[in-house]
């Protein structure tokens, strides 16, 4: 049912950006007349593509390579991971597209960037850039108070943090074609990131033994559109992936995010930030395929060295979790 | 064969659309991980997903050797996108530690339709299919730039701004091969021509 009302709002975004489409192929002549990209499908399409894999924030070509050899199924192109962002503070905001340019360049795996919050002329810059999925991301600092970006706008896949199932609905509504839990990211520290999938993932149970008219109140309650409440009741899931992100560090925590039902892992600053990166995001990609094998997970954490030293939840200042309306 | 039990690599991707297609059929799955789950199972699916993580833990986690011995031997496979890639006899713009099983005489490019953004869907009329065509959605998708003695094209597909059609599903001998991806769509035919096969 709310498939057909996002088609709708696909449809008419297709025709608001028809015009730009038209200029990028300036030729049609021969092609399957029903072509068509940036279809809802083909956006979610990818997220499905990434699934039991690991997306490793990278801020070099070098560190790129680093995480494509070791597995990743895609790279976070950005300036500073989270950890460096927390401790240099300042505003931070979309990557230099050299820098993007530069990791798309020795990349053979799809290459995301983050824009801000409400940032859509980042997010333009960035689909011009032809990155294969943006991040609309709380880890930078915020460019609207009140609106996120409208993400049917766009031909190119974004995925969104959230912290609860309301705040995922309402950027599923927006257009997210993934969630990501959020965590607290920068710390190393895995309580927050448990912390929101464990409540997306009860909300969702309950949502599944809820009547009818106890989903109206779902909705209000979650401020979220009631066809994706009844969306949920009806199939037990998000209609998006659900990714984990924020505070990952060990293959430990990869396996426990997949156990408590992320689809994928986002391991940001954990890689880059130990003392051995190569085997350590190795570990985290084996870790993340075979997340319920105790015997794999014991063999492949063993022998990596320190792991990012982390910041405690306790002693954050700024928490970016809170960034996202 | 009575009550096949169909094996789907479910290293990284979208092994679990597979699964819920192939159960969609009738047929029994199993996910495969390790070399163990690889005992009972009496054909393979390799789903789409990136083909260079696959490939990595394809060999860390030894399961390069025994699933090789498998498809000479015989089993039928379906491969989709990264799992085309994976059966292909030879791959362009791949990593150079990257290697496939070569249980199809074809040449994919890699990402050969373009990034995510060119990522399209489109309807093709499949041989063997009867009914509508098939609704096929490619996702940074191979491109098949060369087809071997005895490969069967089952379906073929003009790409924006091309000349000339690309073939996107072919068979030879015990594998089917697709660019695109079945399992996102809720129509099992394909699946099934694989299933009746087995």
């Amino acid at each position: 049912m709310d498939g057909n009302k996002i088609g709708l709002r696909l449809t008419y975004s297709k025709e608001a950006t028809s015009t730009l489409a038209a200029m990028a192929e300036p030729s049609m002549a021969g092609t399957t007349p029903d072509h068509v990209t940036g279809t809802v499908r083909v956006k979610r399409g990818l997220a499905e593509m990434l699934k039991g894999g690991v997306i490793m924030d990278v801020v070099t070509p070098e560190q790129a390579k680093i995480a494509e050899d070791a597995g990743a199924v895609a790279v976070m192109a950005l300036e500073r991971v989270p950890a460096d962002i927390r401790k240099d503070g300042g505003v931070s905001r979309m990557s230099d597209p050299d820098m993007i340019d530069g990791i798309k360049e020795v990349t053979t795996i799809p290459v995301m960037a983050k824009a801000r919050i409400g940032h859509f002329v980042e997010a333009q810059i960035l689909q011009a850039l032809g990155v294969d999925y943006i991040d609309e991301s709380e880890v930078l600092t915020p460019a609207d108070e009140t609106h996120h970006i409208d993400k049917f706008a766009f031909d190119v896949p974004f995925v969104c943090g959230a912290t609860n199932l309301g705040e995922a609905l309402r950027r599923i509504s927006e257009g997210a074609c993934m969630i990501r839990s959020k965590g607290e990211a920068g710390t190393g520290d895995v309580v927050q990131a448990v912390r929101h999938l464990r409540s997306i993932i009860g909300d969702i149970k309950k949502i599944g033994q809820s009547d009818e008219a106890e989903l109206f109140e779902w909705a209000k309650q979650l401020r979220a559109p009631l066809p994706l409440v009844q969306e949920i009741a009806e199939t037990g899931k998000l209609p998006v992936p659900m990714f984990c992100a924020g505070g990952l560090a060990t293959p430990a925590d990869a396996a426990l995010a997949m156990q408590l039902g992320a689809e994928s892992v986002f391991v940001g600053s954990g890689i880059f930030k130990s003392s051995n990166p190569a085997p350590r995001a190795k570990a985290i990609v084996e870790a993340t395929t075979n997340f319920r094998d105790a015997d794999i997970l014991a063999k492949v954490s063993r022998g990596l060295g320190e792991p990012m030293t982390g910041i405690n939840m306790d002693e954050v200042n700024t928490r970016f979790e809170d960034r996202g309306w | 064969m009575s009550s096949p039990t169909v094996g789907v690599l479910a290293l990284q991707g979208a092994f679990a659309r597979h699964i819920e297609a192939i159960a969609a059929c009738g047929v029994r799955t199993a996910e495969i991980r390790q070399p163990k789950h690889l005992d009972g199972i009496d054909a393979l699916v390799i789903p789409g997903g990136e083909s260079t993580t696959i490939s990595k833990l394809l060999d860390s986690l030894e399961l390069r050797e025994p699933v090789g011995k498998l498809l000479a031997d015989g089993m039928p496979v379906f491969g989709t996108c990264a799992g085309m890639i994976l059966l292909a006899s030879d791959v362009s713009d791949g990593r150079p530690d990257q290697s496939s099983f070569a249980a199809i005489d074809i040449g994919v490019r890699r990402n050969g339709y373009g990034r995510q953004l060119d990522s399209f869907e489109a309807d093709i009329p499949v041989d063997g299919l009867d009914g509508d065509p098939f609704r096929a959605v490619f996702i940074r998708a191979p491109v098949v730039e060369r087809i071997g003695d005895g490969v069967d094209v089952l379906a073929s597909v003009r790409p924006a701004g091309a000349d000339h059609d690309t073939p996107v599903l072919c068979r030879s001998g015990n594998a089917l091969v697709s660019s695109f991806h079945p399992e996102l769509t809720d129509d099992n035919r394909l699946h099934q021509l694989f299933l009746d096969r087995i």
